[in-house]
C-alpha cells in the first residue's frame, strides 16, 4: 500500500466517504454495548454507591479531549514540516469534536464532584488544566474563524495548537506533580489496573465508541473541507455534481 | 438484575441527578453536533454548487 495514495486530497476524500457509514454504525453499537455495561454488567461501587457510574463517561471523555489535541497537534507538525495541504485540514476537522470532549469532562467532572468533594469545582491543578485546555480549543477555533485567509489561517492556527501542546502532559501528570484533590489514575501503563474488570472493559468500550465516533464527523467535516478548498479542481466539479 | 424497579433506576441510589446529568448531557451534545454537522454540510454543498453554476454560465 501506498501512503501518499491517500495524502492526496481526491483518493482521501473518496475512501473517506466509504468509511463514514461502517464507523457510525460501529460507534453506535459500542455505545449501546457500553451502555448496557455501565448501568446493567458493572456491579454498585462500595464506596461510591452508583455515582461513580459517571465514571463511564468522565474517563473517556478526558482521554479524547486530551488524544484528539496530541492527534491534531501531530498533523499540525506534518503540515508546518512538509506543507502538506491536508494534515491541516485534519486538525480543523477534530478541534470541534476535541472542545466536546473537553466539556463534557469538565461537565461529568464537577457533577461527580459535588456528591463526592461537596463542590462543583475546585481550583486543583488536574481541574485547572483541564479548563485551560478547553481554553485552547475554543481559542484556536476562534483564531480560524478570525483568518480569512485559509493558508495563513492554517499556519496560525498550528503554532498556537503546538504551543499549547504543552498543556496536554501537565494534565496527564498533574496528579502526580502536585497535591491534587482529583485522584490520581486507575488505568496505568506501568502497573495493573486498580479497579473491577467489568468497570474497566466498560470504560474501554466507551472510549473505542468515543474514538470511532471521533473518526466519523470528523471524516465528515474534513470531507467539506477538501471540497471547499479544492473546488476549481476538475474532480471536485464532479464530486459537488454528485454531491 | 440489579434493579428491582424502574423506580429504582431512575434514582440512582440518591444520585440520579448527577448519573443522569452527566450522560444526558453527554447524548445532548452528540446530538447537537451531528445535527449542526449535517446542516452545515448540507449548507456548503449547496453554496459550492451555486458557485459552480455561476462559474459555468
Amino acid at each position: 500500500m501506498n501512503l501518499y495514495h491517500y495524502a492526496a486530497p481526491a483518493t482521501f476524500y473518496r475512501m473517506a466517504g466509504r468509511w463514514i457509514p461502517w464507523l457510525s454504525w460501529g460507534a453506535g453499537l459500542l455505545t449501546a454495548m457500553g451502555l448496557y455495561i455501565s448501568f446493567f454488567v458493572a456491579p454498585t461501587d462500595f464506596q461510591q454507591g452508583e455515582a461513580y457510574r459517571i465514571i463511564f463517561i468522565h474517563v473517556p471523555a478526558a482521554w479524547m479531549s486530551m488524544f484528539i489535541y496530541l492527534v491534531m497537534a501531530f498533523w499540525c507538525a506534518i503540515g508546518l514540516a512538509f506543507n502538506t495541504r491536508l494534515s491541516y485540514l485534519m486538525a480543523r476537522a477534530l478541534a470541534p469534536t476535541g472542545a466536546l470532549f473537553c466539556f463534557l469532562a469538565l461537565w461529568t467532572g464537577a457533577l461527580w464532584g459535588k456528591p463526592m468533594w461537596g463542590a462543583w469545582w475546585v481550583g486543583d491543578a488536574r481541574l485547572t488544566s483541564q479548563l485551560i485546555l478547553l481554553f485552547l480549543y475554543v481559542g484556536i477555533m476562534a483564531l480560524w474563524a478570525a483568518i480569512d485567509d485559509p493558508k495563513r489561517g492554517d499556519r496560525a492556527g498550528a503554532l498556537l495548537i503546538l504551543v499549547g501542546a504543552v498543556n496536554v502532559p501537565i494534565i496527564y501528570f498533574s496528579v502526580k506533580w502536585w497535591n491534587t484533590l482529583h485522584q490520581g489514575s486507575s488505568i496505568n501503563l506501568m502497573k495493573a489496573p486498580s479497579m473491577a474488570t467489568t468497570m474497566l472493559v466498560g470504560m474501554l468500550v466507551m472510549a473505542i465508541a468515543a474514538w470511532l465516533y471521533t473518526i466519523a464527523v470528523a471524516f465528515v467535516r474534513v470531507r467539506g473541507l477538501i471540497l471547499e478548498r479544492e473546488r476549481h479542481t476538475d474532480w471536485a466539479q464532479e464530486a459537488l455534481k454528485e454531491a | 438484575m440489579m434493579w428491582q424497579s424502574g423506580a429504582e433506576f431512575w434514582s440512582m441510589g440518591g444520585y440520579g441527578l448527577y448519573v443522569w446529568g452527566s450522560f444526558g448531557v453527554t447524548a445532548l451534545g452528540v446530538i447537537l453536533e451531528v445535527w449542526l454537522l449535517r446542516r452545515g454540510q448540507r449548507s456548503l454543498v449547496n453554496r459550492l454548487q451555486r458557485m459552480q453554476r455561476w462559474e459555468a454560465q
